[in-house]
């Protein structure tokens, strides 16, 4: 535990989470989830210079560009994770993470670049599973759902694979 | 009111993505580098909680389980490819917006490609719907269901799994 002497230990903070997550599904019926939310952000972005593709597009009329339960939930946790952070003297302004920049650098355009196509990249594949690790890694696992475990066996594959090409010898 | 639980949710899950530590590129790689598993501990540890929970209140007819369809050509697919983008990024969707909460501008970029990334899906969406969408689509299935069995049956099961998985993590200084 002494490893990380600023944080708690992630099995309490990871079990809190759990009743966080039965808490949202008793009292609002609401499992948690996040990558919807950047369908609807999308949406909403794109109707100011295509609004023509949102209105017709088949998966903009099935994610509507609307603000729902979700969109504040990811939106809340940033507001989380900023009060947490300031809180316990743990907020630091950071471009480059430390492990990217003692790989590859400390390139603020490079790493932002590999954050965009990595992010728009991971973004595709967690709509195309209808999900991401919190819908389906946290929600679907808990619900004993099969495509929860497919996914997640997916997304830990996929991301060894990629961490294996960039860090190889590492 | 719905906006008001979101958004008091949210908060109190991002303060414990955050005090976790499990918000950072350098946690979320060292994961899948295999050096660092405190994103597993996490993961696994609220998983064991809310399974618990929510069959609980669901036997007890209080809540109602949101299954999503299993579908092996596209959750398999779409895990890998998300999982490739996120090798790369190195934050989720959700935890992206902690990182920036906390200070990792870099998740700004993220976020952004994740939009573009959605953007591009809406417009794959309808070529998809008639391959991927149709290899192996059975439904909103269970572990149980497939099984023929109690589902208290799987979850306890499932909760010596993770236990021996977090044991041997322990055991390997991970």
């Amino acid at each position: 535990m002494a490893r990380q002497a600023k944080g708690w230990s992630p099995y309490l903070a990871g079990a809190l989470s759990g009743l966080v997550s039965v808490g949202s599904v008793w009292v609002a019926g609401k499992y948690l989830g996040a990558s919807t939310t950047f369908v609807r952000g999308a949406g909403m972005a794109e109707r100011l210079y295509a609004p023509d593709a949102v209105a017709t597009l088949a998966y903009y009329l099935k994610e509507k560009p609307v603000i729902d339960w979700q969109f504040l939930f990811v939106l809340g946790i940033a507001l989380g994770a900023f009060i947490a952070a300031k809180a316990t003297g743990d907020f630091k302004v950071q471009l480059v993470p430390d492990t990217w920049r003692a790989r590859f650098g400390d390139g603020v355009g490079l790493r932002a670049l590999a954050a965009f196509v990595g992010g728009a990249v991971a973004m595709f594949g967690a709509r195309l599973a209808d999900g991401c690790p919190s819908g389906h890694g946290l929600s679907g696992m808990s619900q004993l759902a099969v495509s929860g475990y497919l996914a997640g066996a997916g997304f830990f594959a996929g991301g060894i694979l990629m961490a294996r090409l960039l860090y190889r010898g590492k | 009111m719905d906006l008001l639980f979101g958004l008091l949710t949210g908060v109190l899950f991002g303060f414990l993505l955050q005090r976790g530590q499990v918000l950072r590129y350098d946690v979320q790689l060292g994961a899948l580098r295999l050096k660092d598993m405190t994103i597993v501990k996490f993961m696994l540890s609220h998983i064991m909680v809310a399974m618990v929970g929510i069959y609980l209140l669901n036997d007890l007819g209080l809540v109602k389980l949101s299954l999503k369809a299993t579908v092996v050509g596209a959750n398999a697919l779409g895990g890998l490819i998300f999982g490739l983008g996120w090798g790369l990024v190195g934050y989720c969707p959700g935890t992206s917006l902690g990182a920036v909460g906390e200070g990792r501008l870099d998740a700004l970029a993220a976020i952004a490609g994740m939009l573009v990334g959605a953007g591009i899906f809406a417009r794959a969406y309808d070529g998809l719907l008639p391959t991927v969408y149709t290899w192996g689509d059975y439904g909103k299935i269970t572990l149980a269901g497939v099984l023929g069995v109690n589902h208290w049956l799987v979850i306890a099961g499932l909760a010596v799994a993770f236990a021996a998985i977090l044991r041997f993590i322990e055991r390997k200084g991970l």
